[in-house]
């Protein structure tokens, strides 16, 4: 079995790639990588379009070696890595939307961010004039005696992003879930094109609005990787501060509302009482809530003061005085196990297929962090644990996230304790003609990737992977067979992103 | 029992005092509102979110609004599920062109009198979203709106602010239909 390394030989290495190869490779060497996706040997990262050139990335488990395949389009087509590799079909249905590049032998050719209300086709490829009219969008079949559907969205009926779901049910029991997204596509890789690397961390800082410290710091790694750029030891760790934060809190309030869909609305008062105090204590640190556009590339914009340390102290001091009442509380109430234990079960392999980051991957036994498993600074300093369970209920994924807290808390004390003094930004050069570079972030979902190449100094393309390109899909597997009550609590487990996904 | 009333004791509540009216939002209103009808409505107001684009910041602070510090139903402001029970729509995002229809729909199921919040920059004019192909632009552009209230996300306090100031204006002026 060729390891990576092998692979990537075979191809044309392209330069001033960091950290992690590119190969430029043909159609044997493609359709091989896929099948050795299929056959579990290889992890897919992420799929993603040029105008006529397509990428993928992919991760070998055993090793944690990483490289971006490329495959040029000349005919505008590529072969579906989908075809052998289900976790590419939406990627690669999206590649079609955007530029026009079609996955040949694709099972499933259907527009997915696409809702023909662009007035283009392909916009980020050769436009064309938008279809005069659409056909319906064609939901897959279920069909048996009384089954029915129940259309719910893109308007839902909570304070909640838009997407439609179409359950397909028999009596109670979901027989199948199919999801349409593409809502809040708001173009942000078009954006992104001809942009400088200001407007750029601004816009990936506005991709997910609870990852906005995740996206924001990829993106900065990966400009600093494509510039060869050192960022001052302070700035390492406060980067560190600020994602460990935004878990916390992230984590603390999906707690608190995967209880409240059991009804639960004690949990959820005091998760949300708790959230609150992260989030103010990051106000009174960083100047912002939700820490937008603290990180930049070169470092970050904000200091802390002795004060933003003694707020985050306070407010950690709070949580660990009561957030283990509110663990006990969650552990010891039957009606609430009652809802989640053995609801909406991802089975490992299907979570090891899809490649599925953060507690969707952790709760189904699967111990990618790319914290631990890529060791990025300062982390490969840090002391945590990586909480892993095998259940992959909706139970199990509330403990990986009652672990994760309590990581964070320690991740943070850490921080505080041994935060460099120094500057806290480097200036950006300009860097020249071409450079390009990836980089991964554990956000509190999961993984998010960020690919990028300048020219100089400007953003050529920019490609953003949210977790839950391979998160939702496992969601419409794990509500089958279980009740239509039950979705919220699956829904809440998982938390996917609608606009990280739609981007 | 007795444990909660000791403790109610030494503890202060949560919630926190009531904002003043934003006096720019005020301002805002003071044309907006001139025709509504309030009288009808009572002091209450039924919110009914909706996300037309946005990154789901303004989201998590609309949420937020409902934790125990906030406590918006303390003055007569509730989110509801349908827009069929609603008097105000609090609408994020720069609005999409997959969205817009949603939006528009939404907007012509609420019944009258109604009145838009806009919330978050990207509802003004469509934030750092404006240009794209994908994007229609800020909320006014598909349907009348009768308040902004800025910020990237606005922090829950310029939240209540902005939705007192709209209860206040509309109680101070109101003229019936």
């Amino acid at each position: 079995m060729p390891s990576l390394i092998d692979l990537t030989l075979e191809g044309r290495k392209v330069g001033q790639r960091r950290p992690w190869p590119r190969v430029v490779v043909d159609a044997s060497v493609w359709t091989f990588a896929a099948a050795e996706l299929a056959h579990g040997r290889w992890s897919l990262l992420g799929l993603w379009g040029e105008p006529a050139t397509v990428h993928m990335a992919i991760m070998d488990g055993q090793t944690a070696e990483i490289a971006v395949v490329s495959l040029d389009c000349p005919n505008r087509s590529f072969p579906s890595v989908g075809r052998h590799h289900p976790p590419a079909r939406r990627l690669e249905r999206a590649i079609n939307d955007l530029f026009g590049l079609s996955a040949e032998g694709s099972p499933d050719a259907r527009p997915w961010l696409d809702h023909n209300r662009w007035g283009v086709r392909f916009p980020l490829g050769d436009r064309i004039d938008a279809l005069p009219k659409a056909a319906p969008y064609r939901f897959l079949a279920a069909e048996g005696d009384g089954l029915h559907q129940i259309a719910v969205g893109p308007v839902h009926a909570g304070i909640i992003e838009p997407g439609h779901f179409r359950f397909t049910a028999s009596g109670e029991t979901v027989v199948r879930l199919e999801q349409r997204l593409g809502y809040v596509h708001k173009g942000i890789d078009g954006l992104m094109t001809g942009a400088s690397l200001a407007r750029g961390v601004q816009l990936a800082a506005r991709t997910s609005g609870d990852s906005t410290v995740a996206y924001a710091y990829a993106f900065s790694r990966a400009a600093e990787a494509a510039l060869d750029l050192v960022i001052p030891d302070r700035a390492v760790f406060l980067r560190a501060l600020l994602a460990e934060l935004e878990r916390l809190a992230n984590h603390l309030g999906d707690i608190g509302a995967i209880c409240n869909d059991a009804s639960f609305a004690l949990m959820h008062a005091h998760c949300g009482v708790l959230r609150e105090s992260v989030l103010r204590a990051a106000g009174a640190a960083f100047g912002h809530r939700l820490m937008r556009d603290v990180i930049v590339p070169g470092g970050v914009s904000r200091d802390i003061g002795a004060d933003g340390v003694q707020a985050i102290r306070a407010a950690l001091d709070n949580i660990r005085l009561r957030f283990p009442a509110l663990v006990e509380l969650y552990d010891n109430t039957a009606s609430l196990q009652d809802r989640t234990v053995d609801t909406g079960t991802l089975k490992p392999p299907l979570a090891r297929q899809y490649a599925a980051g953060g507690y969707v991957g952790r709760a189904s036994g699967r111990t990618f962090d790319a914290r631990r498993t890529l060791a990025y600074p300062p982390y490969d300093s840090l002391r945590f644990d990586v909480p892993v369970l095998d259940e992959g209920d909706v139970n199990a994924r509330v403990w990986i996230r009652v672990r994760e807290v309590e990581q964070s808390l320690s991740l943070i004390d850490q921080i505080l304790s041994r935060l460099p003094q120094g500057p806290t930004r480097t200036e950006v050069p300009l860097g020249g003609e071409v450079r390009e570079s990836m980089a991964i972030v554990e956000g509190f979902r999961g993984d998010v990737l960020v690919w990028l190449r300048l020219r100089n100094g400007l953003i050529e393309r920019c490609h953003m992977r949210d977790p839950s390109w391979f998160q939702w899909p496992l969601l419409e597997a794990v509500i089958e067979n279980n009740i239509v009550a039950d979705f919220p609590l699956c829904n809440k487990s998982f938390n996917c992103s609608y606009s990280g996904h739609d981007l | 029992m007795r444990k909660l009333l000791f403790e109610s004791v030494f503890r202060q509540p949560l919630t926190e005092r009531a904002p003043l009216p934003d006096d720019a939002a005020v301002a805002e209103l003071a044309t907006a509102l001139g025709q509504a009808a309030r009288r009808r409505l009572g002091r209450s107001l039924s919110i009914r979110e909706v996300d037309a684009g946005s990154c789901n910041g303004c989201e998590l602070e609309i949420h937020a609004l409902n934790n125990a510090y906030y406590d918006i139903e303390r003055f007569g402001l509730r989110f509801v599920a349908s827009p069929r029970h609603a008097d105000v729509l609090m609408v994020t995002g720069p609005v999409t062109k997959n969205m817009r229809e949603a939006l528009e729909r939404t907007y012509h199921a609420t019944p009258n009198p109604k009145w838009v919040v806009a919330v978050g920059d990207c509802a003004r004019n469509g934030g750092c979203f404006a240009g794209s192909y994908a994007v229609v632009g800020g909320v006014s552009a598909v349907i009348p709106v009768d308040l902004h209230i800025p910020g990237c996300p606005p922090a829950p306090t310029a939240m209540l602010q902005g939705l007192l100031a709209l209860l206040e204006r509309a109680d101070a002026g109101a003229v019936t239909l």
